[in-house]
């Protein structure tokens, strides 16, 4: 403290936070905190419920669908005439219940849970960075998630209840259903404008601390693959997300002001010509939320294909096979999931000419998958490798994105598309991407920085219940969603397709996808135990527990400083994952430590 | 432990870390007008008639005028405070903020007018985008104003302190005004005057 | 700040003025050019390219982007090429539709 500049950064700097020898009152230590570390806790427990809500969503349509029409037993009483009467779920119901599992699962649960949990917790602590770039501003997008989730979970509550135009809220129904201040999709639209808020704060907070935080010798080639991960997806939000947001603005316009931006003239509702001028157009809507959505898809899968590089490279106990291939991979997939969104939209009459170039783009996109994904299995070839909790869930990860991503196949070709599209098979596909694909990531990354975080570890056992019985369950639910999906059935049943003839076939397998859902929901509870359980009374570890080479675990405590995160800020001499290098004593070589001559 | 760059540049980079944010910031903001450009496009292409002449060309021009004024006294603002001249940047970011007003007034005017006529949103598809990107860039002009108060009224005190952070928050708010002129550049000839 | 400095800076100044000065003269300019009643295209054509001199000049000027580090240019082109993909989507959404070519 010696020069100029920082005496008077001491005197008048507000962070009082930053400020070891202070002790800040618990509303502004816990609650409205500035700490990185303190808003990933807040952000991973919120998102953590919203998943769990997001997903008791789904066990309730999950009812309805294997036993359509009939009451549901001792709970069905509880949701009240206007949604269940008797029991027995109402369409109407059912179609809220769909709209808001999707939303609350995405951009709820999984992309807080990814990038606002993991990404504020770990990211500065790999950087060795003393905090985020901008505090106040993480607290505020933290807090911004809050809201809109809060305007999300309310709006199941007033007249018209949620919105239920699907998570894609597709004009001109989600203009038309309910118009007006009451109807649920308003409410999801002033709860996204929040959530689209928060994410924009947040990516920008990222970046800038990836940029500019850097501690000495940290090379953007020195970065740990979750960095770069997150900082790619920091981009993605950044820059993808601003569009929806105008996009909402402007259905929030038609639901409110009564223009016509996404209705077109002498629309028919009901048997009536609409009374709005018209002259919108209903595809614009699906141009500009394809245009986040699938760049969000990315969103959804980048950090959990970093946090499974970490733990893989961990636990083989050798470096990333092709750590520079992985690093172009991701910023080029980065780059083209911008050009690839109209392959949601082949059926909307575009021309052949242009279905033509988003096919071939989204074919483009698969290579920097691929890629990233041979990288991670070559990895493990000839690895001495360990199987705990984290390291499980890693490996699952790989073969069930694996399968995520070869049924897009299809999907992303305008011909098999056309019949697949909007089918189970669709809804199979991205599920076996984002929930076995990521959120068994995002398990992984808690197990794996649950001893960062609180110093003990999680229960082992407790553990590999949850993993197989999971595992198994993940599989029972979505593959017969695909083999349902190719004999055409479609996603948007109330009744789960007892009206066809062609769905009669496959209608017994939504009984077995019903129970294999709520048996996952048994095994969560062993997480769920597990997480609690360990909190407390987990066996308490090294603060280098999986003897790691990034400096969250080289430089810093277990559980890290309250405040600031080191000690002493860390110099790095070599890239993050120096496993086995020959001649050392040890067979990890931390970024933080010189390798002995 | 405190943050770095937030005063200094950092070497490698050559920035202070609020600089890169806020540009990281309106690059997001040019893909949000993107988008509604875009829409504005989409719409015109798709529709059988546009109309012309019905927005106020003399006063939007006023607008226009007062908006551009207000960016040179807020580029003047920061100026004054890297020659250390504390009351010129007092007198600047005053009339940065009171031209923001000017602005805000004259749009009033404007809409009310609209309004008295019964040109609501709802009554063509041309009213619906001028509310829309006039409102939303009105609000982003109320966003700039209220920093600007809070840099004018309480964040000033921070000059006595630290002088360097203080004219790169002048900065920083300046290149966010500067934006929203920017955008405004873009919106008048594409509603008023085409 | 030594007073060398002060005189190169005040340069600056001056080009703020005549900035200031330009982009008002631009402002009457294509006001006037609007009265002319120019065909469609030709006053699109005229209008959006005397916009894009007074944006630039803000930008460069007035946002100093001219004598801007390199990172900020590379965060721009990331976001002029995304930026011309959003662009061209109204291109997707008419040119070439299936469904127009049907219809009788």
């Amino acid at each position: 403290m010696s020069t100029n500049h920082s005496s008077h950064t001491l005197e008048a700097v507000p962070h009082v936070d930053l400020h070891p020898h202070e002790e800040l009152p618990f509303w502004r230590k816990y609650i409205f905190s500035t700490d990185h570390k303190v808003i990933g806790i807040q952000y991973g427990i919120t998102s953590l419920i919203f998943l769990f809500f997001g997903f008791s969503l789904m066990m309730l349509m999950r009812w309805q669908l294997a036993y359509p029409g009939e009451a549901l037993p001792i709970l069905g009483k509880l949701f009240g005439d206007e949604r269940m009467p008797d029991g027995i779920m109402l369409p109407e119901f059912y179609n809220q219940l769909g709209a808001m599992h999707g939303t609350i699962m995405v951009f709820l649960g999984v992309v807080p849970l990814a990038v606002g949990a993991f990404g504020n917790y770990v990211v500065p602590l790999q950087i060795g960075a003393p905090d985020m770039a901008f505090p106040k501003l993480n607290m505020a997008s933290y807090w911004a998630y809050f809201t809109g989730g809060i305007v999300m979970l309310a709006s199941f509550f007033i007249p018209g209840g949620s919105a239920q135009s699907g998570w894609t809220s597709y004009p001109p129904l989600s203009d038309v259903t309910v118009p007006g201040l009451w109807g649920g999709q308003t409410w999801w639209l002033i709860g996204m404008v929040f959530l689209i808020s928060s994410s924009l704060l947040g990516s920008m907070n990222f970046i800038v601390t990836i940029i500019q935080l850097r501690t000495k010798g940290l090379t953007f080639m020195r970065l740990p693959f979750f960095v770069w991960a997150q900082f790619v997806t920091s981009f993605l939000l950044l820059l993808a997300f601003p569009p929806l947001e105008a996009a909402g603005v402007l259905q929030l316009m038609d639901r409110v002001a009564g223009t016509s931006f996404f209705l077109p003239s002498g629309l028919m509702v009901s048997g009536q010509i609409l009374p709005n001028t018209g002259g919108g157009n209903p595809l614009l809507w699906q141009h500009l939320f394809w245009f986040l959505a699938h760049p969000e898809v990315y969103v959804l899968i980048l950090p959990a294909l970093g946090i499974v590089a970490e733990i893989i490279a961990n636990n083989t106990r050798k470096p990333l096979w092709g750590y520079k291939s992985l690093v172009f991979a991701v910023i080029f997939l980065g780059f083209m999931s911008f050009i690839v969104w109209a392959h949601h939209m082949f059926l909307t009459g575009m021309g052949t000419a242009i279905s033509a170039f988003f096919q071939t783009t989204t074919m483009i996109i698969s290579i920097p998958s691929v890629i990233i994904l041979s990288a991670l299995f070559i990895s493990l070839h000839g690895g001495s490798i360990r199987f705990n909790t984290p390291m499980l869930f890693a490996l699952a990860f790989l073969p069930m994105f694996g399968i995520g991503g070869l049924t897009g196949l299809p999907l992303g070709l305008a011909a098999s598309d056309i019949p697949l599209h909007d089918t189970y098979y669709v809804i199979g596909h991205f599920h076996y991407v984002v929930a076995p694909g990521t959120i068994f990531g995002l398990f992984a990354g808690i197990y794996y920085w649950f001893p960062k975080i609180t110093g003990r570890r999680m229960n082992e056992k407790l553990g590999k219940i949850h993993f197989w019985g999971s595992f198994v369950c993940m599989n029972l639910i979505f593959f017969p969603m695909l083999i349902q999906g190719l004999a055409g059935v479609s996603r948007r049943l109330y009744d789960g397709g007892q009206q066809y003839a062609h769905a009669q076939s496959v209608l017994y397998l939504n009984e077995v996808m019903s129970i294999a859902a709520w048996v996952m929901a048994i095994f969560q509870l062993f997480f769920i135990v597990n997480f609690f359980w360990s909190r407390r009374k987990g066996e308490k570890v090294s603060a280098n527990v999986w003897e790691a080479t990034t400096l969250e675990w080289a430089a810093t405590t277990s559980p890290p400083l309250a405040h600031g995160n080191f000690s002493k800020i860390p110099e790095v001499h070599h890239g993050p994952y120096e496993y086995s290098v020959p001649g050392q004593v040890k067979d990890y070589l931390p970024q933080n430590e010189l390798a002995k001559a | 432990m405190e943050i770095p760059y937030t005063i200094t540049a950092r070497p490698d980079t050559g920035l202070f870390n609020a600089k890169l944010g806020v540009w990281l910031f309106l690059t997001s903001e040019v893909m949000l007008f993107g988008a509604l450009f875009t829409t504005y496009i989409l719409l015109r292409v798709g529709a059988p008639t546009w109309p012309h002449g019905e927005l106020d060309v003399p006063l939007a021009t006023l607008n226009t005028a007062v908006l551009i004024t207000s960016s040179i006294t807020m580029v003047m603002a920061w100026a004054s405070l890297v020659l250390k001249e504390w009351k010129k940047h007092k007198l600047y970011l005053a009339a940065t903020i009171l031209l923001g007003v000017a602005f805000l007034v004259i749009k009033a005017f404007e809409y009310g007018h609209h309004f008295a006529e019964g040109e609501l949103p709802n009554k063509s598809t041309f009213l619906a985008i001028y509310f829309t990107l006039t409102g939303l860039h009105g609000l982003h002009v109320i966003g700039g104003m209220i920093v600007n108060s809070y840099l004018f009224f309480m964040g000033g005190k921070m000059w006595k302190t630290q002088p360097e952070r203080f004219t790169n928050r002048i900065e920083v708010a300046g290149l966010y005004w500067h934006f929203v002129d920017l955008v405004w550049i873009f919106l008048f000839p594409v509603l008023y005057l085409l | 700040m030594d007073t060398a400095h002060t005189q190169e800076f005040k340069k600056h100044i001056r080009t703020y003025i005549l900035v200031f000065v330009a982009l008002l003269a631009l402002t009457i300019i294509t006001v006037t050019i609007s009265t002319l009643h120019l065909s469609v295209p030709a006053a699109i054509t005229v209008a959006l390219i005397i916009a894009t001199i007074k944006s630039s000049l803000v930008a460069s000027y007035f946002m100093h982007l001219i004598s801007e580090k390199k990172l900020i240019f590379l965060a721009l082109l990331i976001t002029v090429v995304f930026f011309v993909a959003l662009m061209w989507l109204p291109i997707f959404a008419h040119s070439d539709p299936i469904i127009y070519k049907n219809v009788p």
